[in-house]
């Protein structure tokens, strides 16, 4: 059994959303070949940690693909690689999953599954991805804030094309703040990305 | 040609407008009624306050609704446009770390852009707020917080400026001054009662002066303490052009005179902390000088 926190989107409560995170993850290759047969059984959004943000990051992309799925405009064949997709700045599906989605060497794992139909829910998945996927559950507290600690800030901005950091706090602040509202700055950009993305 | 009078003819019917395809007022799915909170209604747009992503996270909802009287192609193709040139614009002014709402998501299609909620009092409530204690005679004229508040406007609008943008609507309402975060937890959403809280907070201060833990600064100098926050750009143009800058000063000046008659020397140190604030600010301020002698529409002109 895997930990899955159940995430209540406002505006879609009819359709939650099933988030699971892991560390040490042996086994990204064979959850790699599954999603490249596109085995139904499989399918979800497995995301590299390393490129989530904070966790507003991961849920603004997952309001985006439910909402195109809902109103079915989406660019890609299921809500899950819609996910993938919406997550980076360009319109390329391939270069969206080498960049967020599971590599070979992938250790660190987000995998997301929307409640589309009701036997989907919290229980199924977790026992699905503690059946199938190698590596230590790590739970996921109410705000999420776990889904942020394994980010590689440099490679994220590096995807979105922010440029280096910029040295423009003053000191006398506490070092854990500056890192946390440099953070939030990112984003916040980040956000406006992802929504403004393919228009 | 006239036709001969025994034929009737029929007189031409005006063309029934299309009937709107969702009704008016309501905002498209998934939006609901539940949990959302009218907050201002103009020409174009309605805005709302709702939450977004997290239940706990409130955000503001900007929707342009169709308009019944346009051509459905075009009444898409403009809100379309429209709010994808201030959705760019947000996210291009937030790169460069200019004081905007965060767009947090949005539908070209439908019409609608969720934006980041800035918990705060728009400079007009300020100014409002100041002018009656100034009547009252709590504050004098040229007060220090003020003028802070006015060079923080001065220099928001500059950067603005500085990364070629125009905002094109830039009045005292169009303006906020942020809470600051730290006393986010003290003020209260109820203005009137700010009085009391102020006289309690300095009491807390100073007791924790007397403790002789670190000394915080009294609640009412940081009141005015926020960053400035442009908000509305509803009508923001790409333009680094002095004419089009220029115009923007000069609309916030008329809306300075016309809403604070008093707080008009406020607007001098506007002036001088934008003239401060980039490297061509002093040409715009040259071309504010024509701007106010002739009005701000050089292109009415033949």
């Amino acid at each position: 059994m895997a930990s899955v926190r159940t995430f209540h989107l406002p505006h879609y409560p009819a359709y939650p959303v099933q988030v699971a995170l892991f560390k040490d993850v042996a086994n990204a290759a064979f959850l790699r070949s599954q999603l490249l047969e596109a085995n139904p059984d499989f399918d979800y959004a497995f995301l590299d940690a390393t490129m989530i943000l904070t966790p507003n990051h991961l849920l603004s992309a997952t309001f985006l693909a439910l909402h195109a799925s809902q109103t079915s405009r989406t660019k890609t064949r299921t809500a899950h690689s819609e996910l993938v997709f919406r997550l980076h700045p360009n319109n390329n599906i391939g270069e969206s999953y080498r960049k967020f989605g599971i590599s070979d060497t992938t250790t660190h794992l987000i995998a997301v599954k929307f409640s589309l139909t009701p036997n989907i829910t919290n229980e199924s998945v977790s026992k699905h991805l503690g059946e199938f996927v190698k590596g230590e559950s790590v739970a996921i507290g109410e705000e999420g804030e776990e889904l942020g600690i394994w980010c590689d800030v440099g490679k994220v901005r590096k995807v979105y094309k922010l440029g280096e950091e910029k040295k423009t706090k003053k000191g006398a602040v506490v070092n854990g703040n500056v890192e946390m509202d440099a953070r939030k700055e990112i984003e916040s950009v980040v956000l406006g990305m992802i929504t403004l993305k393919g228009s | 040609m006239a036709p001969s009078a025994d034929i009737a003819i029929e007189p031409i019917a005006p063309i029934e407008p299309p009937a709107p395809l969702a009704p008016l007022h309501a905002l498209p799915p998934p939006f609901t009624d539940s949990n959302l909170e009218v907050l201002t209604q103009g020409a174009e747009a309605l805005v709302y306050k709702t939450t977004f992503l997290t239940p706990a996270t409130p955000c503001v909802v900007k929707y342009r609704p169709p308009k019944p009287y346009r051509h459905p192609t075009l009444d898409k193709r403009l809100t379309k446009t429209r709010l994808l040139a201030e959705a760019r614009v947000l996210v291009r002014c937030r790169k460069e770390g200019v004081g905007v709402p965060g767009v947090l998501a949005g539908d070209w299609d439908n019409g609608w852009l969720v934006l980041e909620w800035i918990e705060g009092m728009t400079v007009r409530k300020v100014l409002d707020e100041w002018a009656d204690k100034v009547k009252r005679g709590d504050k004098k004229e040229g007060d220090d917080e003020m003028l802070g508040v006015m060079r923080k406007v001065g220099r928001a609008v500059g950067r603005l400026h500085d990364i070629g943008v125009c905002h094109g609507d830039l009045t005292t309402s169009n303006l906020m001054l942020r809470q600051p975060s730290s006393s986010t937890e003290h003020a209260s959403p109820l203005f009137q009662h700010r009085g009391h809280q102020t006289v309690s907070a300095m009491r807390e201060a100073a007791m924790d002066g007397a403790d002789g833990s670190e000394p915080s600064p009294p609640q009412p100098q940081s009141e005015l303490d926020g960053d400035i926050i442009l908000i509305d750009f509803g009508l923001v143009s790409q333009t680094i052009q002095d004419e089009d800058r220029a115009v923007d000063l000069y609309v916030l000046e008329r809306a300075f005179s016309a809403t604070h008659p008093a707080a008009e020397p406020l607007f001098q140190k506007i002036l001088t902390s934008y003239g401060e604030s980039f490297k061509g600010a002093k040409t715009v301020l040259r071309r504010l000088e024509d701007v106010r002698l002739r009005g701000r529409k050089r292109s009415m002109l033949g």
